[in-house]
């Protein structure tokens, strides 16, 4: 059986949406973290995955997935310290608790 | 390679050196020493405000294979935005002196000049991947900085809320450029335009709604704008006023320049409807969830979402007037909004009062920031003598230039009962400040030299602007 596009496009689509998913329904924030990572994981495999198939003679899909990497790393440990700082302030990482402004 | 190119980047370039010479003086003072680390930032940066002006190019130029291009009109936005940050970072001196914040007051003015070299590269590219390297340069810094004032609960969940639907928007927009991607085998603006062409399909339509869903998330474009209240409310004054003022800016100018350059081909058949919907949205909710704010932080949110469906207006015309409708109405934002935050954060400085209802009576103790409170309001909801008005004038003349499409006049209609709408709550802010008494009004105080330097420039700037136009003729003529 060949391999085809759809092969890998499903799977980073289904991994988007469980992403989109995740972070609308969980309420931990280090959950809602793991769901983001998700996002941008999907997206990195489409970019890999069109630049694979569609243009093989380029290469601009693969230098954007590696710089989305560095990106989603970075995001990612900001992320983890502040919510590292939140737990400090209040022992609490449930954003059904992180409401003291509304109005 | 030809390193000639890097000068075609001198703004950006100057910009790092200067963020690199106060990160070293901050990093090598002796305590003693650190005092100074303010002034020395917004020196540099006032440098960084004249160099800008002293080296506008007379041509475009371009560099790294078209990556990065620079013309007059990015000068001129850069221009404005450096303005911008030059307040916020005069403005910022006293609470930067402040107990708790001064150990670390460098870390402040290094973040506030790293997050403006990233929109410096979100505004100059050409391509999608120095783009989103300049977009997170932006807006990662600026998480930090809502984060700043650590011994402030609301800190924390305002920086908690705007990081995660930071990385979602990022998200978001980048599996739009996927798609967009995927589509037409290349990053490049100019690239995917040709390769677009006037092909309508159903993964160019997603691509793009996902694009705008991105900036929306930037820019608070109702129904992206849920963070922004809080995010405001939550950060301290200076970061929050960077944040309206000169983040909202650039998200805007860049959006600018995606839409009319990567997507212009698309433009009735596709983004025309969406950013009318977008518009119209963000005006009408922005104004009526205004109205019923106490807080002076969260007014102003919901205020600058709807000054964000305004600057959008500048977009909707398609046409090279919207460009420098949208510089002027940035340039006009920067002095009014800067305005309203340095008397905010004069006062929350010296009184820790940040309620509407704490305003009462504030003419008869301290009139002078009764009077540029007073101006900010005039200008921000569009009053004729003052710049504010002839913002609004220009963004909706560029909506409807070389149009006779019956719904752009529909849509320029709901603007303007909108603008009469904002007028209420603007107002009430006069009010209460002019009219209102109350047993205990804030006590006549003097506001530190560097908070009335601030207020002095932006005052200059609404009345100037509003009354000298070849400010406004520049940008046309450039544009």
């Amino acid at each position: 059986m060949d391999i085809t596009i759809l092969c890998y496009l499903i799977p980073a689509l289904v991994m988007f949406c469980c992403g989109v998913y995740g972070f609308m329904t969980r309420r931990n924030m280090i959950a809602m973290l793991i769901s983001l990572e998700l996002m941008l994981n999907a997206v990195d495999l489409n970019f890999v995955l069109f630049n694979r198939y569609l243009y093989p003679g380029s290469n601009e899909g693969w230098f954007f997935t590696l710089f989305g990497i560095a990106i989603a790393a970075a995001e990612t440990a900001l992320a983890i310290a502040i919510i590292v700082n939140l737990f400090h302030a209040s022992k609490n990482i449930d954003v059904r608790d992180v409401a003291h402004m509304k109005h | 390679m030809d390193y000639s190119q890097f000068f075609a980047m001198k703004q950006e370039i100057a910009l790092l050196i200067a963020f690199l010479v106060v990160f070293l003086c901050d990093t090598f003072a002796s305590p003693k020493a650190a005092k100074s680390v303010p002034v020395v930032g917004c020196l540099w940066m006032a440098a960084i405000v004249a160099f800008g002006f002293v080296t506008i190019p007379g041509y475009e130029e371009s560099a790294f294979d078209g990556m990065y291009a620079t013309s007059k009109v990015m000068y001129a936005i850069k221009n404005t935005l450096n303005i911008g940050a030059f307040i916020v970072l005069v403005q910022a001196m006293k609470w930067a002196d402040s107990d708790f914040v001064s150990i670390r007051r460098g870390e402040f003015y290094e973040l506030i000049m790293l997050t403006l070299f990233g929109m410096y590269l979100m505004i100059s590219a050409r391509h999608f991947l120095l783009f989103i390297i300049g977009l997170e340069t932006a807006s990662l810094p600026l998480c930090a900085l809502v984060a700043f004032d650590k011994r402030r609960y609301e800190s924390h969940e305002a920086a908690i809320k705007y990081v995660l639907t930071a990385v979602f928007s990022s998200a978001i927009l980048l599996m739009g450029l996927s798609l967009v991607y995927g589509l037409t085998g290349t990053l490049y603006y100019a690239g995917i335009a040709s390769a677009v062409g006037s092909n309508v399909g159903v993964m160019l339509a997603v691509g793009l709604a996902f694009v705008m869903a991105g900036f929306g998330y930037k820019i608070s474009l109702v129904p992206f704008h849920l963070w922004t209240a809080d995010v405001y409310q939550g950060a301290p004054t200076p970061v929050t006023s960077y944040l309206s003022v000169i983040s909202k800016g650039s998200a805007a100018f860049a959006f600018l320049v995606v839409l009319t350059q990567v997507f212009a081909t698309v433009y009735s058949s596709m983004w025309e409807w969406m950013l009318y919907a977008l518009i119209v949205l963000t005006i009408t909710v922005g104004n009526l969830f205004a109205m019923r704010q106490v807080n002076m932080k969260r007014f102003l949110a919901f205020s600058s979402i709807s000054q964000a469906g305004y600057i959008m207006l500048a977009v909707m015309g398609d046409n090279p007037m919207g460009y420098s409708a949208l510089m002027f109405y940035v340039l006009v934002y920067v002095f009014s909004n800067l305005a309203a935050f340095g008397v905010i954060g004069a006062i929350e400085n010296a009184t820790g009062k940040i309620e509407m209802t704490d305003y009462n009576g504030l003419y008869k103790t301290n009139p002078r920031l009764a009077v540029t409170m007073m101006l900010a309001m005039f200008s921000l909801a569009g009053i004729p003598p003052f710049a504010g008005f002839f913002s609004k004038f220009f963004v909706f003349t560029s909506a409807l230039n070389g149009t006779d499409s019956t719904a752009l006049y529909v849509l320029v209609l709901i603007a303007l009962i909108n603008t009469i709408i904002s007028l209420y709550y603007y107002l009430l802010v006069v009010k209460a400040m002019f009219i209102n008494d109350s047993d205990a009004p804030i006590a006549t105080f003097r506001s530190a030299c560097s908070e009335r330097l601030g207020m002095w420039i932006c005052v200059a700037g609404i009345i100037l602007l509003g009354i000298f136009s070849p400010i406004y003729n520049y940008l046309l003529t450039i544009a």
